[in-house]
């Protein structure tokens, strides 16, 4: 299934898409993949977070998640080993979200190979502008990877005119001037934004960072295309409460009544 | 006075393909705002004054070019000068740059700044330029630095800065610069960031590295005066993220004719053992906190801790302008060991009644191995980059037999 299919199934069905997120060797080798298949059923596209030392974009949950997970040894060729087994449980879009340096250091070609081998639709690179390096992104696309960058709050025009272009799976907008996280409320004028990018781009617009509850997924639908959910999902790991609670939560606000996708 | 005009960075912020703008989108704006307002006031009589003036009368510049005479006989070669950066006010050179960098903060309306720090030198300059500029300030440092610096946290807190403590990956420098880049991502619209050293994406290092050049600029006039003549033979310089050094190299380094410029990193326990900060020298090209620089990683692209006896040389990356300068033979990096630097700054403290930082040790130690090599009339200018009053309880802990 494309990316673009997903989101308009979707829109079809009545929905803004949803896009859970999971990490790589969170909470542990293995029960990664027990989470994957809680999300799974109501995930329209799955986001595979891959662990980084330094997450610079990331608030205090995903850190939490990404020190779990580094002190299991989790190394990128066991990311692309997860991502594989998850592509061998849906036909839904996968997308890698990496910051830059584990690109660089493996390889961008042989790092795109890996995964694209693995079943990867694309790749979010919170970390790296595109305009910073075009040939990058352009070597993604040309070995079949979809390419998502984030725009924000504070984008101006001229940065959504660069950036949009450059996101051929779909445009990540930040929902608030800070790092990932948990809130109760997204901030006023998201629908404002998502129109100032839609100027520069048909791609579809989902909504990132604190978006957690029915209120925050409402708000998000309103405005957009999907939602990603993440820290939320995490923190109730941690909390010792199902995903699915969260989720159904989540796709209330996103829909009408709450329920398996597929 | 005038601040710098260099050939480099390119208008992307670019040294060669180091620097750039590797940062969360959200940031792109502010940067381009900073960019724009930093070349607007480096050309700002009014500005320039401004700083000048708290240079001379609160810092206390121009620091002297000390002829370092006992030091230059025991080692038997080249003249060595120390240019005096030990002397500034909060002792070291850091505060060249946070003044400057405080000023601007003030020129673009904002009253709130945000700093990282290691052992506490920078927060520690920072919450002295926001007391002196009536700016809120919020210094983030590790949890564990905040345990072994407890004397520089009470300094920030004496100052009227509210320190964060920082628990998140190996609680040291790297993951204090992540949290205040967190915290600058927040509060991006009111807070201004003014980071430690010659790192961060564009326009920071080149920032940084301009509000430093007056200490190579100072050298040149003093040089003159005591040798008749601008070029040193060699200048020396601890390199942690690069900003004390890049201050000595980058009045120098544009030029026909170049000193030999000489980086000196902190190789901890040996270059071997993998404890160590040789970011350049056992590094390699990689992207941390904004920029494209040589550092310290595993073949994940995870970065490692980086080690040194020296707390504000222990940071796994270096500044892009070195990364350049060694790329392109600019300039040449080194590794002194911790226990080297011991050796050097037990060296200063003897023969020249001078308690150099522990950093700035590193630099000493270098030239004690370089000077007997070359002539007499050859001249060596070391930048003495701060003083060792905050060491002196570490060196106290280690020559009593512990660790380094
Ligand atoms: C006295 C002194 N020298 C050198 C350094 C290293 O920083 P840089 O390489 O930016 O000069 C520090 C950092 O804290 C310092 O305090």
């Amino acid at each position: 299934m494309t990316t673009r299919e997903a989101f308009a199934r979707a829109k079809a069905e009545g929905r803004a898409a949803l896009i859970p997120y999971v990490m790589a060797g969170y909470p542990s080798r293995g029960a990664d993949l027990e989470l994957v298949k809680q999300v799974l059923p109501y995930a329209d596209l799955l986001e595979v977070g891959l662990p980084y030392s330094d997450p610079l974009g990331d608030g205090p949950v995903i850190q939490r998640a990404s020190e779990v997970a580094l002190r299991q040894g989790i190394r990128v060729a066991d990311v692309a080993a997860f991502v594989r087994e998850i592509r061998a449980l849906t036909e839904k879009p996968l997308f890698l979200m990496t910051y830059l340096n584990p690109v660089l250091a493996v390889g961008p070609e042989r790092f795109f190979q890996m995964f694209k081998e693995a079943g990867a639709s694309g790749l979010i690179l919170p970390d790296l502008p595109p305009d910073e390096d075009p040939e990058l992104v352009a070597l993604a696309q040309g070995m079949g990877l979809e390419t998502t960058f984030l725009l924000a709050p504070t984008s101006t025009e001229a940065r959504i005119r660069t950036v949009a272009p450059y996101c051929t799976g779909f445009v990540y907008t930040v929902s608030v001037t800070g790092v990932t996280g948990v809130r109760d409320r997204l901030p006023e004028g998201l629908p404002e934004l998502v129109g100032r990018i839609r100027r520069f781009t048909g791609a579809p617009v989902a909504i990132g960072f604190g978006v957690s509850n029915r209120a925050t997924a409402r708000q998000a639908a309103q405005a957009a295309d999907g939602a990603v959910v993440a820290s939320a999902l995490i923190r109730a790991h941690e909390e010792g409460r199902g995903l699915v609670e969260v989720l159904k939560e989540v796709q209330a606000g996103l829909v009408g009544a709450p329920g398996p996708v597929h | 006075m005038k601040l710098p005009s260099y050939p480099l960075p390119d208008a992307r912020g670019r040294y060669g393909p180091f620097g750039g703008r590797y940062v969360p989108e959200t940031l792109i704006p502010a940067l381009e705002e900073l960019t724009e307002a930093y070349l607007h006031y480096k050309n700002d009589p009014s500005f320039l004054a401004e700083y000048a003036h708290y240079l001379r009368t609160y810092v206390g510049r121009p620091s002297p070019l000390y002829f370092a005479e006992n030091l230059t006989r025991h080692l038997g070669g080249a003249k060595i000068y120390l240019k005096r950066e030990d002397l500034n006010h909060t002792g070291a050179h850091k505060i060249n740059n946070t003044l400057g960098q405080a000023l601007l903060c003030k020129r673009m309306g904002k009253k709130r700044v945000i700093a990282e720090t290691g052992a506490g030198q920078h927060g520690v300059s920072v919450a002295t330029v926001a007391a002196l500029m009536g700016l809120e300030c919020v210094v983030y440092q590790g949890a564990e630095d905040m345990r072994r610096q407890a004397l520089n946290v009470f300094r920030m807190k004496l100052l009227g800065a509210e320190v964060r403590p920082v628990e998140s990956g190996t609680r040291t420098l790297k993951d204090a610069t992540n949290e205040a880049i967190r915290d600058w991502v927040t509060n991006v619209r009111d807070s201004f960031y003014i980071i430690g050293s010659v790192v961060g994406p564009h326009p920071y290092p080149m920032m940084a590295r301009d509000f430093q050049s007056i200490v190579g600029e100072e050298i040149k006039a003093q040089l003159r005066e005591a040798e008749g003549r601008e070029n040193p033979d060699a200048v020396i310089a601890c390199v942690g993220g690069g900003s004390n050094a890049i201050g000595v190299f980058a009045p120098f380094a544009y030029q026909e004719e170049r000193p030999r410029l000489i980086g000196v990193e902190a190789a901890g326990h040996g270059a071997a053992s993998g404890l160590h900060s040789l970011s350049i020298g056992a590094g390699r090209k990689g992207v941390l906190h904004g920029a494209m620089m040589y550092l310290l990683y595993d073949d994940d692209g995870q970065i490692r801790p980086a080690h040194s006896v020296s707390a504000g040389l222990d940071y796994p990356g270096v500044g892009p302008e070195h990364s350049y300068y060694a790329e392109a033979g600019l300039a040449e990096y080194v590794g002194i060991t911790d226990e080297e630097a011991l050796e050097g700054f037990r060296l200063l403290c003897r023969l020249e009644g001078i308690i150099p930082a522990l950093e700035s040790a590193h630099a000493i130690a270098y030239a004690a191995k370089l000077a007997p090599e070359m002539e007499p009339e050859q001249v060596i200018v070391i930048n003495l980059s701060g003083r060792g009053d905050k060491d002196v309880v570490e060196v106290m802990r280690i020559m009593e037999g512990g660790a380094a």
